[in-house]
């Protein structure tokens, strides 16, 4: 094994490493945050940066094949779709009365 | 390694499961829905290297764009019941 492939194995593991621990913060963080919107805050760390690193990690040991392409697309698809689906949930949460810093609907705090 | 992602995946999968079941309103559940499609693209990436089966990236790719078509279809089934509960909150964005 050349040098050039070690350093390569290296860095994958390095951002599989990274984006694993990514992962398991946000999966944290969506389960302890106090109301919905810093839950999404928290989810939205695994839905931007943590499949950039794992699926570049991947890539990294898949090399310049079928299996890479079909990689680039699904982080593709992964990027575009994420941050619109987080976009909508956050319209519906609050079109539907509940406001940031505290996670109840507006008619229950009027009727308080 | 793969072990190390898998396991870290799966884990958080978990935690999103637990919220997805607390989660006091509809809103964090269907987050905590879309937190474990996106976990299972990323899981279905991972184990096709873990076990050698390039097959299973067409699944992930198929199922990042079941799951986006999916979250949207729920919440625009509950917006539009959010509109008829709550008619003075601007109807429309």
């Amino acid at each position: 094994m050349t040098v050039f492939a070690t350093l390569l194995d290296i860095l994958s593991w390095l951002l599989l490493s990274v984006g694993g621990l990514f992962v398991f913060v946000g999966g944290i963080g969506a389960l302890r945050m106090p109301d919905l919107y810093t839950r999404m805050h928290a989810a939205s760390v695994t839905d931007s940066i943590a499949p950039i690193l794992i699926i570049a990690g991947i890539m990294l040991q898949a090399g310049l094949t079928l299996a890479s392409i079909k990689l680039a697309a699904i982080l593709l698809f992964l990027l575009l779709t994420g941050p619109t689906a987080s976009n909508a949930l956050a319209s519906a949460a609050l079109l539907a009365g509940y406001r940031p810093g505290n996670a109840k609907p507006l008619d229950e705090e009027a009727r308080q | 390694m793969y072990y190390a992602v898998t396991f870290a995946l799966i884990v958080t999968m978990a935690l999103a499961l637990a919220r997805a079941l607390l989660g006091p309103t509809v809103y964090d559940r269907v987050l905590a829905v879309n937190m474990l499609g996106t976990k299972t693209v990323l899981l279905l990436a991972v184990i096709t290297f873990l076990f050698g089966r390039p097959d299973f990236l067409d699944l992930a790719l198929a199922y990042s764009l079941i799951n986006f078509i999916g979250v949207l279809a729920v919440l625009e089934f509950f917006r539009g019941r959010a509109r008829d509960e709550h008619p003075g909150d601007g109807g429309d964005r």
